[in-house]
């Protein structure tokens, strides 16, 4: 039976789990208060959208993160598919919803800093627009994940489905790009992306490096309680064995 | 080693480890019955076989060298008979077998010898959805026995069949051995003649382990 | 070569003698387009503004209709292992299958595209680019829709899932396949977007074959 210890097994992964957990929490925590501090009460309001602008705290970390959270099912896929490593698999299972809040909060914080700014809570503005296509990716591939019987099935289909919309993710930004220059919307009056002063760049880097943080957190826990819920599973097969 | 041969195979089903150092050696001309109660694995070390499967651990083996180096030659080598009979309904026998010799590169002059085999001629060109589940399963097994694959892998390949269905089997296996070819054949029944290799697969009790993911 | 032929010629045989599928495709892409005029008003000029793009919207979806039983059919009655099982590698299986997938339902929505045009009012030169759009822009939905179709074998409530999966990858094509034929209506250049849409069929013809076999390999595992 060599082969199947050819995987670090599930034991040893909670046993690393468990003690790097508090770390990870910890700076999390950490980066959050100090970036929080910058983003709310030591940075100046903008001068032409005012406080409305700390939205952008929010907002512009958690559209790096729904970036980086698909890139990561890419590349979890990548690696299941090629290694069949289940780590892998369970990775990508873990991190698809929490990318795809990431993705909802874009979109919810673009349009609570749309409001003020056009007058309207949403515009169909290139970014915002292929970030919603973004959101419906993450959507397929959660429902794919979950659609099988068998979870290993639905894991392996998820991965390919990533590697796709990997590949189709740039493509669909370079198409809504070139859509949006098509149709200007004539009646909204159209801000270009605010020039980032220098006063906005530590709150900015810091809530970024605390969502970071976060994903990593909330990563480890979802996997955890993911390995804790197969335990329980395969013990009540085990049960049901025995009782026979 | 000469033949077809399998060393430590492992297979898991989801999280269910199915069956563990599973091994077999058929030598060419040689018939091989795989045999256990339900779960214990049959079909799936018949999958495995068929290359539909990979193993968690072990390999197979032919004539030596592994098959996993060479996965577009053992496909060439092999016919499986799955549960399902792969028939379309729309079409008639002829052209549902048409198509699976042409997927061999092979002409229509294989069909009806294979039609003869199983001695089903005269349902040629009926609809495959007027056939009898016995006829189906014939004409799933004439499709099986069409061009030269070395191994057959049959799954239960008498389910459905009569006597007279059964006899004709028989003697494509006959003719198939004779020609130097294996025969696997998983089934609760005995299929070849006493003395044949048989492998009796258990059921593996579910147990915990914590080395699978 | 021989198989990748075999299996064309087996769909199309197959979608022929079922008969009511390709015509009922055709018949949903009609009648799901002649509703709009109800519900925006038959006035020329709005439907001459919207009508390459519900010609498009509508075709996506009638195209997307008859993908969900495209390998689930052959996976259902055994079909796909004997296809797994026989010399022709996975990836001819599954560009041989999106072609006559194409062919029975691409082909149609192309020949029945230009009624639409009248209804909505299109003016005669953008017939041309609105067959060329859908030429080039067809195959890709086969292509695309295809790997979708692949990733949902066994799934439990395929159909809808297959949308989900499916259309936010056919925004490409739609976004330039309108913009061609809107290109015509407002004395645009068309050339440009036609380039895109033939890139993009260009990049679907090795990316989705390849990405259809992968999953259609774990499909059967």
């Amino acid at each position: 039976m060599a082969n199947l210890h050819r995987f670090a097994n599930p034991a040893q992964f909670q046993r690393l789990s468990r003690a790097l957990l508090p770390w990870v929490a910890g700076i999390t925590a950490i980066l959050f208060v100090l970036g929080l501090y910058f983003a709310l009460f030591a940075s100046p309001p903008d001068y032409q959208q005012g406080d409305t602008v700390r939205i952008m705290y929010v907002h512009v970390p958690s559209a790096w993160m729904s970036l980086f959270c698909y890139t990561f099912l890419a590349v979890a896929g990548a690696v299941g598919l090629i290694w069949r490593h289940p780590l892998a698999f369970m990775s990508a299972r873990a991190a698809a919803p929490i990318g795809a809040g990431f993705t909802f909060i874009v979109l919810a914080t673009g349009s609570l800093w749309g409001k003020p700014m056009w007058g309207t809570w949403w515009v169909w503005d290139a970014r915002l627009t292929s970030v919603l296509i973004l959101f419906f990716l993450y959507l397929g591939h959660i429902a794919l994940s979950r659609a099988f019987d068998d979870p290993a099935r639905g894991a392996k289909a998820a991965a390919v489905l990533a590697l796709v919309g990997a590949v189709n993710v740039p493509i669909i930004k370079f198409s809504v790009d070139w859509w949006n220059t098509l149709h200007q919307p004539a009646s909204v009056s159209r801000l270009a992306g605010p020039a980032i002063d220098s006063s906005m760049l530590p709150p900015l880097f810091l809530m970024a490096f605390a969502f970071m943080g976060y994903f990593f957190t909330l990563l480890l826990i979802r996997i955890r309680a993911d390995l804790a819920s197969r335990k329980v599973q395969a013990l009540r097969v085990a049960a049901l064995a025995a009782a026979e | 080693m000469n033949g077809f041969e399998g060393q430590g195979l492992a297979c898991v089903r989801g999280a269910r480890l199915v069956f563990k150092q599973v091994g077999f050696h058929v030598a060419p001309g040689a018939a091989m019955l795989v045999a256990g109660p339900n779960g214990a694995g049959k079909s799936s070390l018949l999958r495995l076989m068929a290359g539909l499967l990979q193993p968690i651990g072990g390999e197979l083996l032919w004539n030596g060298a592994p098959v996993a180096q060479d996965p577009d030659g053992h496909r060439r080598r092999i016919s499986y008979v799955g549960h399902l009979d792969a028939l379309k309904p729309a079409l008639s026998v002829a052209e549902n077998l048409g198509f699976w010799a042409r997927m061999d590169g092979q002409g229509p002059e294989v069909v009806t010898a294979a039609l003869a085999r199983l001695r089903i001629e005269r349902l040629a060109d009926v609809p495959a959805r007027l056939l009898s589940s016995g006829q189906r399963r014939r004409t799933n097994l004439a499709r099986a026995t069409m061009g030269s694959p070395a191994i057959w892998l049959l799954d239960e390949p008498t389910v459905g069949l009569d006597t007279d269905g059964i006899a004709a089997l028989e003697q494509a296996m006959a003719a198939h051995l004779d020609g130097g070819g294996i025969v696997i054949a998983a089934s609760h029944v005995q299929m070849f003649e006493a003395g044949a290799h048989q492998l009796v697969m258990e059921a593996l009790k579910p147990e915990l382990r914590d080395d699978i993911w | 070569m021989s198989t990748f032929w075999a299996i064309v010629a087996r769909d199309v045989r197959l979608a022929v003698r079922g008969g009511t599928e390709s015509v009922m495709v055709l018949v949903f892409f009609v009648l799901a387009a002649i509703l709009f005029p109800f519900g925006v008003g038959p006035e020329a000029e709005v439907l001459r503004r919207i009508g390459p793009g519900v010609i498009w919207v509508v075709a996506l979806l009638a195209a997307m209709m008859s993908l969900e039983r495209l390998f689930s059919a052959d996976h259902e009655d055994g079909t796909l292992d004997l296809l797994a099982t026989s010399p022709a590698p996975l990836e001819i299986v599954f560009l041989a299958k999106a072609i006559a997938h194409w062919l029975t339902t691409g082909l149609p929505l192309l020949v029945a595209a230009p009624v639409l045009g009248v209804f909505y009012q299109l003016p005669g030169p953008a017939f041309g680019v609105l067959l060329l759009s859908m030429l080039l822009g067809t195959p890709s939905l086969s292509l695309i829709g295809g790997v979708g179709a692949a990733l949902i074998v066994g799934a439990r409530r395929g159909g809808v899932l297959l949308a989900l999966l499916v259309l936010p990858l056919y925004v490409p094509v739609l976004i330039f396949a309108v913009a061609g034929v809107d290109a015509v209506i407002f004395d645009a250049p068309v050339r440009p977007s036609m380039m895109i849409l033939a890139a993009l069929l260009l990049a679907a013809i090795p990316l989705c074959p390849w990405a259809g076999g992968a999953a259609l390999r774990q499909a059967l595992q």
